[in-house]
């Protein structure tokens, strides 16, 4: 590949992308060297603050859909007012903690209970835990062909530090019937039209009773904020961020089938498409339900097309995370053929993300393909090729970054 | 019919969106007025954000979820209408 074919690799196409950047469009994904999301979403987009929150990537106002700019993942921990904002549904109580109780029962269930806030953190042992939460669509608008949804780019995610009481000792108290087989919960959002499914998750039974499995109501030592859930929400380590369901109002163990459309019909992947483990007591015929985030990175401190002087180390940084077997190794490449292992950050459990760090030379004028691949615990590695599902989840395909030494 | 679902929509919007939503206006074209029922539930910026690469049939499929699977109170009669809009405003290229 010459130069100048690679150029126009790295920014889509060069006219296009010197017309948006002197527009200065938002949440271009050209500069991470990946394909484009949609035109209309690139054209659309702006940063817009919600209250509480710094300015992030509008995708929709209502329900509010905002994504995390790339530089608040230089850092480990994403901070709150950073974090990124995904509703389904547009009715979202503001919940004052005087209101706010969790009732917790179903059939499978010995009581039901009910429980203030108070109580929640004076009955039961504190817990906490260090883990990205990610919407199982981040990077849709990064599939080709396209499909439709929110087409986000790559910061529908954060890591933070969740804190709360764990399900399992709730779900104790309330008595956890043999015949369990799922956990349900509902939060208190709601559609605008009483017709409109309500947003309603379901859990096997084995991961509600997980140990990491939290009802988390502070998130990197504060409350959570309003749209992130406040006053608390479900944290499922490892699992893609559909299951963390925020403003929780109700937990039910339940000895069928969760059948909702959100469980249903919503968030599902193609049967053996992806390693992943499958949610058993919902797997349907042509499909299974989305469980655990596949192995990922991102390099947060190059720029696709960016210009370094020759003789000049390019350092190459960002974050690798996984579905909850922690990070083994991430490579870095600047040819595409040869692979270094870069210096791997503090380990902050295995369910957080994990800075990488490596520094390439550049002794000779031309351009560079700057990639990192991650590997995690398990042996999974990221792929070199989509691979394509109708809802546009689970996108790990290695960056590309184009850099031209001068 | 029609005048039913716009008090509705009018009724629910402003409450939950605020001013900023305003902003997003959908291109002056016939259609447009039946297309305006889709925020009933949502603003208008997912639809801009789904282009544009959908053609007719796939945003006929977008519609169509949108009443089957969400309960829309779009009248089916309208649906070709608001899909023919899209195609030709938000459409592929």
């Amino acid at each position: 590949m010459d130069r100048r074919t690679i150029l126009k690799v790295a920014a889509g196409t060069l006219g296009v992308a010197g017309v948006r950047n002197a527009l200065g469009a938002v949440g271009s994904m050209a500069d991470l060297g990946f394909a484009e999301i949609p035109d209309g979403a690139l054209a659309e987009q702006v940063l817009h603050a919600l209250p509480g929150k710094v300015p992030l990537i509008r995708k929709s106002y209502r329900p509010p859909n905002y994504e995390t700019p790339v530089e608040y993942f230089r850092t480990p921990l994403t901070p709150n007012r950073a974090f990124f904002v995904r509703w389904h549904l547009a009715a979202i109580p503001q919940v004052a903690l005087k209101d706010w109780s969790l009732a917790v029962g179903g059939e499978s269930a010995e009581r039901p209970l009910n429980f203030t806030m108070n109580e929640l953190k004076n009955e039961f042992k504190p817990a906490q835990v260090t883990a990205v939460c990610q919407c199982s669509g981040n990077r849709r608008g990064l599939f080709e062909p396209h499909v439709a949804g929110v087409e986000w780019g790559v910061g529908a995610m954060g890591n933070a530090v969740w804190r709360g009481v764990r399900l399992k000792d709730v779900l104790a108290k309330a008595g956890v019937k043999g015949d369990a087989l799922e956990v349900v919960f509902d939060g208190a959002d709601h559609g605008a039209l009483d017709k409109t499914p309500d947003f309603v998750k379901s859990l096997p039974i084995d991961v509600a009773l997980s140990d990491n499995t939290l009802i988390a109501f502070e998130m990197n030592g504060l409350p959570l904020p309003h749209w992130n859930g406040f006053p608390a929400r479900i944290v499922v380590p490892g699992w893609t961020g559909t299951y963390w369901v925020k403003g929780v109002t109700s937990v039910k163990v339940m000895p069928r089938p969760e059948k909702n459309f959100w469980m249903s019909a919503a968030y599902r992947l193609p049967r053996g498409r992806f390693k992943t483990p499958s949610f058993k007591s919902q797997v349907a015929e042509a499909n299974e339900p989305i469980t655990t985030m596949v192995v990922n990175s991102l390099i947060t401190s190059v720029k696709s097309g960016q210009q370094v002087a020759r003789g000049k180390p390019i350092e190459v940084r960002g974050i690798a995370w996984d579905g909850g077997t922690g990070i083994a190794k991430v490579e870095v490449s600047s040819d595409g053929s040869n692979w270094a292992a870069a210096k791997l950050g503090k380990d902050l459990g295995r369910f957080s993300f994990r800075e990488f760090a490596l520094t390439v030379p550049t002794r000779e004028a031309g351009s560079l393909v700057v990639m990192a691949r991650a590997t995690s615990n398990s042996g999974e590695t990221q792929v070199n090729d989509l691979i394509h599902n109708p809802a546009g989840y689970h996108h790990n395909v290695i960056q590309r970054l184009y850099v031209e030494v001068v | 019919m029609r005048a039913a679902v716009f008090s509705v929509l009018f009724l629910v919007a402003p409450a939950q969106a605020g001013a900023q939503e305003d902003k997003v206006v959908l291109k002056d074209a016939p259609g447009r007025d039946k297309a305006m029922q889709c925020l009933a539930c949502h603003s208008l910026d997912y639809i801009q954000m789904n282009s544009r690469f959908l053609d007719k049939a796939g945003w006929m499929t977008s519609v169509n979820k949108m009443i089957n699977a969400f309960g829309a109170p779009i009248p089916k009669e309208d649906v070709d209408a608001i899909a023919t809009y899209l195609s030709e405003n938000y459409g592929k290229k």
